[in-house]
């Protein structure tokens, strides 16, 4: 992976070059600076509004369009929508983290084994994912919540179950081409174990293709928790969660419609920037995209 | 000196693909000293790289398959032995260089690191300072600064990745080194450092060493004993002298000789061994060299000829009735 005669490029690691790559993306750049601002944001919540905010009702303050006192306004109850949608952002975000995390630890492990195995292990491993695929998200998730109630931790759970196949098979595939690399063979004769193999050369080397969907699982798990949310199955209102609190706006959107655009703007940010940040992954790590 | 460390017999290996039964090795017989090196000559497809891979047992996991013989390395049957015992020895006590050295090495972990893995797997109990020292002294040993183990392998040309599979191969001061083809994909200059490095390490730890080549001079200059394969069999073996005085050699030998240029006499062309390798699904039942070969008898296509001669042995009927002593 020689980049053109830069030669203060050539002394750069893989993870150096990918991340030059990167930043020559625009958009990418973009997306990757307005997540880190949302995140940062709800991080630092209390720095602009305080947590009791997010559940004191007041009669007097119902629907206040937005106004200095209230950046986003005021819903039925007079809660103030900046600190529901601030705080409701730490439950999404993180949500959407602890998700794609767990599903990714399942889903290396079984598709690195299944990958570099083959055969028996292969077949069994990968039927009991298709298993899953066969199932739609929404109504996997939906089964989950109604068999073991409703809960976030459920949710979460039904969420990382409809997830994980994904990551199984693109590691899979990616392990498929690279278990008859000659560096794993020399690392079998070095006396590695198979476990080390998969975890130390094969996984590392495949990430790429993981990574990237990753990121943009990621957006569609945030869209996902929204839409449970919404759908009144997923974190249950009064607790701030973005698809939680449009739900609980929906019957006065018609009248207040920044009730129903401020979630609605923050979902669609944090989707899009993670896409934006998910196709730059993908061209940065694709050397042939390099010019 | 002469006690053997690596005892060969009768060694059968198929490949059982959907199409076909591949016989890879036929009946391989081979002993090696402590700190002998010998080299395994022999053109592609002849099944050098799959004797190197059965001492390792490494075969592809269900279609190579080890039909008769044994292989005894060092009083350890290395047929009888588990997977867990097996890992214990690659690395540690036989270690092996590639071909490629552009892909023998993980493009994603600094050189440091995958020489330093070889050492953590076999010395647990070392300190880590040890090891690194042990990185710092075998980097040195191979002729790669020690500052640049942190650097990745795309970083280092074709000669120095090669310089670094062998300082993998040696960090753990193996007794045993199967070299395959470790010269083939570099350049002709690069190839002379190389085997100068290989040679002084040799030396140096007093390594046994089985040298898979097809370049009969790179054998002439670095090993001591030699061992031509052609379809699966050891059809020759005898010292480096005797083999290349050139005096009595089995017909493929000679004709391996007469396709390289020599320095002294003038030729306009060489001479090539006319036809292909033996199909090694379907192997002749005598001699497998009877299709190619310029001095075939009748007796060559029904009888597998034995080893004839002791010391310098060859496998052919010619040197039958001079009982072996030409």
């Amino acid at each position: 992976m020689k980049y053109k005669n830069k030669s203060n490029l050539t002394n750069k690691s893989q993870l150096g070059l990918i991340a030059f790559r990167f930043s020559k993306n625009k958009l990418a750049m973009v997306g990757l600076a307005a997540i880190l601002l949302l995140i940062l944001m709800c991080l630092t919540a209390p720095l602009f509004i305080s947590y009791d905010q997010v559940y004191k009702q007041s009669m007097a303050n119902r629907f206040i369009t937005p106004c200095a006192e209230h950046p986003f306004g005021t819903d039925q109850y007079g809660r103030d929508l900046f600190a529901r949608v601030l705080y409701g952002g730490r439950i999404s975000l993180l949500s959407g983290l602890v998700v794609v995390a767990s599903a990714m630890v399942v889903g290396l492990t079984l598709g690195g084994a299944a990958g570099y195995f083959g055969g028996k292990v292969d077949n069994i491993i990968m039927r009991f994912c298709d298993i899953f695929m066969a199932v739609p998200r929404m109504l996997l998730s939906m089964a989950v919540v109604s068999a073991l109630g409703q809960g976030t931790f459920k949710m979460l759970i039904a969420l990382a179950v409809a997830e994980f196949p994904n990551y199984a098979r693109t590691v899979r595939a990616s392990i498929m081409t690279l278990r008859n690399q000659e560096y794993v063979e020399a690392a079998k004769c070095c006396g590695t174990s198979s476990a080390r193999i998969i975890f130390k050369h094969l996984i590392p080397n495949g990430m790429g293709p993981v990574i990237v969907s990753a990121t943009l699982g990621l957006g569609t798990t945030i869209l996902a928790i929204a839409s449970l949310g919404f759908l009144g199955i997923g974190v249950a209102s009064p607790t701030p969660e973005w698809g939680t609190i449009l739900s609980e706006n929906r019957t006065n959107i018609r009248h207040f419609p920044h009730l129903g655009l401020v979630p609605g703007i923050f979902i669609a940010i944090s989707v899009m920037c993670l896409n934006f940040v998910g196709d730059g992954l993908r061209d940065a790590l694709d050397p042939r995209t390099k010019n | 000196m002469s006690e053997s460390l690596l005892t060969i017999k009768d060694l059968h290996v198929q490949y059982n693909t959907d199409e076909a039964v591949v016989h890879a090795l036929n009946g391989i017989n081979l002993t090696l000293k402590k700190g002998e090196a010998l080299g395994l000559v022999g053109e592609t497809g002849a099944g050098k790289t799959t004797m190197a891979l059965s001492i390792l047992q490494l075969l592809p996991a269900k279609v190579g398959e080890i039909t008769k013989g044994n292989i005894h390395y060092d009083n350890t049957d290395i047929l009888a032995a588990d997977n867990h015992n097996m890992r214990k020895i690659r690395g540690a006590k036989i270690a092996m260089i590639f071909q490629d050295p552009m892909s023998s090495l993980n493009p994603i972990l600094t050189v440091g690191d995958q020489i330093h893995e070889v050492l953590e797997l076999h010395f647990p109990e070392m300190s880590r300072e040890e090891k690194d020292q042990r990185v710092d002294d075998i980097l040195g040993l191979v002729g790669i600064q020690k500052s640049r183990k942190n650097e990745y392998p795309h970083q280092f040309s074709g000669g120095m990745k090669q310089r670094i599979g062998i300082a993998m191969a040696l960090v753990a001061e193996p007794e045993l080194l199967l070299a395959d083809e470790p010269t083939t994909a570099l350049d002709v200059t690069i190839q002379a450092q190389i085997l100068q490095l290989m040679q002084e390490l040799q030396k140096k730890f007093n390594t046994s060493m089985i040298f898979i080549t097809h370049d009969l001079g790179v054998v002439a200059e670095f090993c001591e004993n030699v061992s031509v394969v052609y379809a699966g069999e050891i059809i020759e073996t005898g010292s480096v002298e005797e083999v290349f005085a050139r005096k009595r050699n089995h017909p493929y030998t000679v004709g391996l000789f007469n396709s390289i240029p020599d320095l002294t006499t003038e030729a306009k062309r060489l001479i090539p061994i006319p036809g292909f390798m033996t199909d090694p699904t379907n192997l002749p039942v005598g001699c497998k060299f009877v299709e190619r070969c310029p001095n075939c008898m009748e007796k060559c296509k029904v009888q597998l000829p034995p080893m004839f001669g002791a010391g310098h042995k060859i496998k052919c009927f010619l040197y039958e009735d001079r009982g072996g002593n030409a």
